[in-house]
């Protein structure tokens, strides 16, 4: 039997190692938890609203604001960086966009995203980019919407619920449907 | 005899212990030297594409190592240029599994794995120790027959002639 100990204990250890690795395959990718409730027509809550992020531009709201800061507005919540090639050509529509937002108590609102600051205020600059801006330093905020690449965007409604999901660079038609819920709610 | 033994050995331990802490480069004195580009490219990733920035080759890598090279002229040390590329781009920057989490396995599976190889060496040695010291008694000696026997003493005693 004690002969045998040694086997079993190092299949044991084997097995254990094996699991770990499906089990953080399988649970550290990108979360598509949103993606699926918006699917199903349901408006899961914005995750980590109430976490205060550095402000980059366009807020008044000194060293740190949040995405709570705008409950009671329509908000498209915009992932991007500096060095994001679709970020660069979506930046033209979500400003024009804000125009019509800004007229319906609605806003968009910028997170910068694995970006060095200078990077992303000469990003806001070349843009002539107007609406507010908030930094996620540490990738947690992203991390909490499944954001695994860049630009990601995110419709939340006056109540503070996700309503729409973008995967990659934004089209009109995305910003219509914020716009239209804007409209309609104000 | 052993105290003295015991006494070197362990004054050698703590020469060598001093040396590597005296040219260990995460020393204090490494951290205050002057920093250069190529050892901190080793330590940081480029955000972006992954990998360690010193083989990184895309414009986010150039755009990482004109702000370190920035904060080299500036004359920031190596961990107050890991610092601010930490505030950046966040602590992927640095390329280190974060200590809680699911990341932290990065840290326990090797230390439970050198628990491990400890364990079991502390159980197989004495057991091969007592089996290698038992396997010369328990082996019979040759023994020779009557002829051999006569042949290897006529041998023996034309070598002592």
């Amino acid at each position: 039997m004690r002969g045998r100990l040694l086997p079993i204990l190092v299949c044991l250890a084997g097995a254990c190692l094996i699991g770990l690795l499906v089990y953080g395959v399988t649970t550290q990718g990108a979360s598509r938890t949103l993606d699926q409730a918006v699917a199903k027509g349901q408006h899961p809550p914005a995750p980590q609203a109430g976490r205060t992020l550095p402000v980059l531009s366009g807020t008044a709201a000194g060293a740190g604001d949040s995405l709570a800061a705008y409950r009671g507005k329509v908000v498209v919540l915009n992932f991007w960086a500096s060095w994001c090639v679709p970020c660069q050509t979506e930046a033209p529509l979500l400003e024009h966009a804000q125009s019509r937002l800004r007229a319906h108590d609605a806003t968009v609102l910028g997170v910068t995203y694995l970006d060095a600051s200078t990077d992303s205020k000469t990003f806001l600059r070349e843009h002539h980019i107007t609406y507010p801006n908030l930094r996620d330093t540490t990738g947690e905020f992203a991390h909490a919407y499944g954001t695994d690449q860049l630009p990601e965007s995110f419709v939340i409604d006056r109540n503070g619920g996700v309503v729409a999901v973008s995967r990659g660079e934004i089209g009109q038609a995305f910003l219509d449907e914020a716009i239209k819920l804007a409209e309609s709610t104000s | 005899m052993r105290l003295r033994a015991a006494a070197s050995t362990l004054a050698a331990l703590g020469m060598i212990l001093a040396l590597v802490t005296v040219l260990s480069p995460a020393s204090g004195l490494a951290a205050t030297a002057r920093a250069s580009l190529p050892a901190i490219e080793r330590r940081v990733m480029c955000v972006t594409c992954k990998i360690p920035l010193i083989v990184a080759e895309s414009p986010q890598a150039d755009r990482e190592r004109v702000f370190i090279r920035g904060l080299i002229a500036e004359g920031k040390t190596e961990s107050e240029i890991e610092s601010a590329l930490v505030s950046q781009y966040g602590p992927t920057a640095l390329g280190l599994p974060s200590a809680h989490g699911f990341d932290l396995t990065a840290y326990l599976v090797p230390l439970a794995a050198v628990v491990a190889l400890i364990a079991t060496l502390a159980l197989l040695l004495p057991r091969w120790r007592r089996r290698t010291r038992v396997r010369p008694s328990s082996t019979p000696p040759p023994t020779l027959g009557a002829a051999e026997q006569a042949r290897l003493d006529a041998d023996l005693a034309r070598f002592d002639r």
